[in-house]
């Protein structure tokens, strides 16, 4: 009925020396559950009250876990991405969920956005990065430079939504919801980015392929959330076609 | 037996000096030798001391107005033990708090109201409704707001009660919402002038023809009417939600916390406040740390504490700097590394931080324990008690239901002696420092009438449930005892379980 509380294991760090699929089979409860700790942290975090002023001291809690987690995460080298040929089929989803976490933030204050098309469980901002077999992502030759690459941006993207939502919960003006939306778009721009295995505006992409992911994906200037919304149906529309 | 006994075996109607309690009672607990029995928590009835004097719901709206009228006659209290079944959210108590003396017990609501309770008067006739409390007052201390700048509501509910000494015939207290705090003043009246020349005794004007004779107007006595008045309103000091208010013992001075700040107000100011500790970082990236808790020093009137969500407490001195960034103390305990997990750093934050009456020690709770700290040693607490931490294993479904973020408060007893807590499932605990001995006691309408004592509750952690016991998974999550007070001088307690306020007392012979 109730998971068990999770717990660092020292004995962890040997195996995933030798090698990550042994290594993540080996403990799959730990990476999973840390996985699903991080995606219940980042919805705790941006299903605020909007009515009402969040709660600093809970926020703040919440956050330094993310980024406990996120730190850990780095130095396990556990921070994968989806290999680009695994990113076809799966992206799709990740897109819908987030439209979805996005959609249902926005409507009203305190739904739960709809189950992931995939999973069961909550809506994945970084879904399945555990379940989608790290094998692939080992296989591929450009496994090692996403590693780097997208450990990198993630840590600023999660670094960057965790920052927007202290400011923006500092700086509230009016529409609260759209504004904290409003701060959070690129950062939003770039997990999104990450997830599907497309790489941020900044930097030149690494295969062709992806040259058509990042500029379909680049940050509207834009600042508000339904523009935003317009770009991800039109990235989800190239992506199908291809 | 709950409480210590000493080896001394005295008659049944003395009372214990310190504790106030009944003991040279042959029981279970004390042999006819004198020397007291090891408690046994298997023991039957007998057991514990504490009994229900009464159970008190906050009158509602509707009822407030048919409360007024039987205020004169408001000899039982019965009234008031009410079944109703529903729940309004606004009736959900947020604070609870005796006055200095203990006569009186003040209330808040999320609905911003408080509703204040006087002890029952000891009369020859009825020794034995001795403890109970009636309605006193009631009043709308605050009201929901809207921050039009934010587009935020303000919400009503009261954080926090503090009541000052009593300086004269009326009683103050402090009431505070997220945003602003408000001194009131209660009063009574009980007198009225009667008799005047130009009014008659409906208050309307007399013609002066028809006055031929003059009169000095008396003061007659009236029904009792108990009248609050907001006297002060400091308001606008406070961009992040207030969580502590605390008195001075200067009585010129209180203070008030949010989660990044504390002011320093005088009581005759309401348009300033002295900032006296500011943690908010430049950059607002940066935080990572807020104030949970602050609290003066119960004698010196320079110190004061403050605890955080990292699970530190400050002491600071006044008088050092204008601004008290720099701590003169700082106490924080090492993390135990066999217990970290990614949920150490939310069970460390502190919920509640207590002066001892002494003014010797501080008394934190974090999410599963309570500790004592000695304010002459830093670098650990002196005593830790366990409340309930048969929670650890069950920390990751507490994160996710967000019942792990729940601030539960901590009281010391009058004599620095005991402590109590809260839990949930309406349990809360008593651990008495001395004797090292702790009990778990259920505030619920099904298991106590009025009078009965009070049964001992146990927690089954695995393997085979006894009887009386309860298992962790059938823990109601939902029903928590967050606040609680004990009165200053006596053993009697005051638990607030929802919309339920339940006033315990040791039992007399």
């Amino acid at each position: 009925m109730f998971a068990r509380g999770l717990k660092r294991k020292s004995a962890e760090d040997g195996e995933d020396v030798e090698g990550g699929l042994a290594g993540a089979q080996a403990m799959p409860s730990y990476s999973l559950q840390r996985q699903s700790l991080l995606d219940m942290s980042l919805v705790k975090l941006q299903l605020c009250h909007m009515l009402v002023e969040p709660n600093l001291c809970r926020s703040v809690l919440i956050a330094n876990t993310v980024r406990q987690i996120q730190e850990e995460m780095a130095q396990d080298g556990t921070w994968r991405v989806v290999a680009p040929q695994a990113a076809g089929r799966a992206p799709l989803d990740r897109l819908v969920s987030t439209d979805i976490l996005c959609r249902s933030v926005r409507e009203q204050e305190g739904e739960r956005p709809g189950p992931d098309a995939g999973d069961g469980h909550t809506p994945d901002l970084v879904p399945g990065l555990a379940t989608v077999p790290s094998a692939q992502a080992l296989r591929s030759p450009q496994s090692s430079l996403w590693e780097v690459d997208s450990s990198r941006e993630n840590r600023g993207g999660f670094q960057k939504s965790l920052d927007q939502i202290f400011e923006t919960l500092e700086n509230k003006t009016s529409g609260s919801v759209e504004e904290l939306f409003a701060d959070v778009d690129s950062p939003y721009y770039d997990l999104d980015a990450v997830l599907t295995g497309m790489v941020g505006s900044t930097q030149s992409g690494h295969g062709s392929g992806l040259q058509a992911f990042s500029s379909a994906t680049a940050p509207p200037p834009s600042s508000s959330c339904r523009s935003d919304l317009g770009e991800l149906d039109h990235a989800v529309e190239i992506l199908v076609e291809t | 037996m709950l409480l210590s006994l000493p080896a001394l075996h005295l008659q049944t109607s003395e009372y214990h000096p310190l504790f106030q309690l009944p003991h040279g009672r042959l029981g279970p607990w004390c042999s006819p030798t004198g020397s007291p029995a090891p408690l046994s928590c298997e023991t039957g009835c007998g057991e514990g001391s504490w009994i229900l004097v009464c159970r008190l719901l906050v009158p509602t709206q509707v009822s407030l107005l048919s409360m007024e009228e039987d205020i004169d006659t408001r000899k039982i209290n019965n009234s008031f033990l009410r079944d109703h079944s529903y729940a309004t959210e606004a009736d959900i108590i947020s604070t609870v708090e005796f006055n200095h003396t203990g006569e009186l017990l003040a209330t808040g609501d999320k609905g911003g109201r408080v509703v204040i309770f006087q002890r029952e008067q000891e009369s020859k006739n009825q020794v034995h409704r001795r403890g109970e409390y009636n309605v006193y007052s009631t009043f709308q201390s605050h009201e929901p707001e809207f921050d039009y700048l934010k587009s935020l509501e303000i919400e009503e509910k009261i954080n926090k009660i503090r009541w000052l000494p009593q300086q004269n015939a009326a009683y103050f207290l402090l009431s505070t919402n997220d945003k602003t705090v408000k001194l009131w003043k209660v009063s009574e009246r009980d007198k009225r002038p009667e008799g005047y020349n130009l009014k008659d005794e409906e208050g309307r004007l007399r013609d002066p023809a028809t006055i031929t004779t003059l009169r000095v107007p008396v003061l007659r006595p009236m029904d009792l009417m108990v009248e609050a008045t907001p006297r002060r309103v400091f308001a606008n000091a406070h961009t992040y939600h207030i969580n502590s208010i605390s008195v001075n013992s200067d009585y010129e001075t209180y203070m008030s916390a949010d989660d990044l700040r504390i002011n320093l107000w005088n009581f005759e100011i309401t348009n300033q406040s002295f900032n006296i500790v500011d943690i908010k970082p430049a950059n607002m990236e940066e935080l990572t740390e807020v104030i949970t808790a602050a609290e003066f020093h119960p004698h010196h009137c320079n110190s004061f504490v403050y605890s955080s969500s990292k699970g530190t407490i400050r002491l600071c001195d006044m008088r050092a700097s204008a601004l008290c960034d720099r701590h003169s103390k700082f106490f924080e305990e090492p993390e135990d590394p066999s217990n970290r997990s990614f949920f150490s750093e939310i069970i460390s934050s502190i919920s509640d931080v207590k002066f001892s009456h002494s003014g010797r020690y501080i008394m934190t709770r974090d999410y599963l324990t309570v500790k004592v700290w000695d304010l002459n040693m830093e670098n650990r607490p002196i005593e830790t008690y366990q409340v309930h931490d048969y929670l650890r294993s069950k920390l990751c479904s507490l994160y996710e239901n967000d019942c792990i973020f729940d601030k539960f408060e901590c009281v010391w007893n009058g004599s620095d002696s005991v402590i109590m807590t809260g839990s949930y499932n309406n349990f809360f605990r008593m651990f008495d420092r001395n004797t090292k001995r702790d009990v778990t006691l259920e505030a619920s309408r099904e298991n106590s009438k009025p009078r009965a004592i009070l049964k001992p509750r146990k927690v089954c952690v695995g393997g085979k449930r006894r009887k009386d016991e309860i298992s962790v998974d059938s823990l109601d999550f939902s029903k928590k005892i967050l606040h609680t007070a004990w009165h200053p001088s006596e053993n009697i307690i005051a638990v607030a379980a929802t919309n339920n306020l339940y006033i315990f007392q040791d039992k007399v012979n």
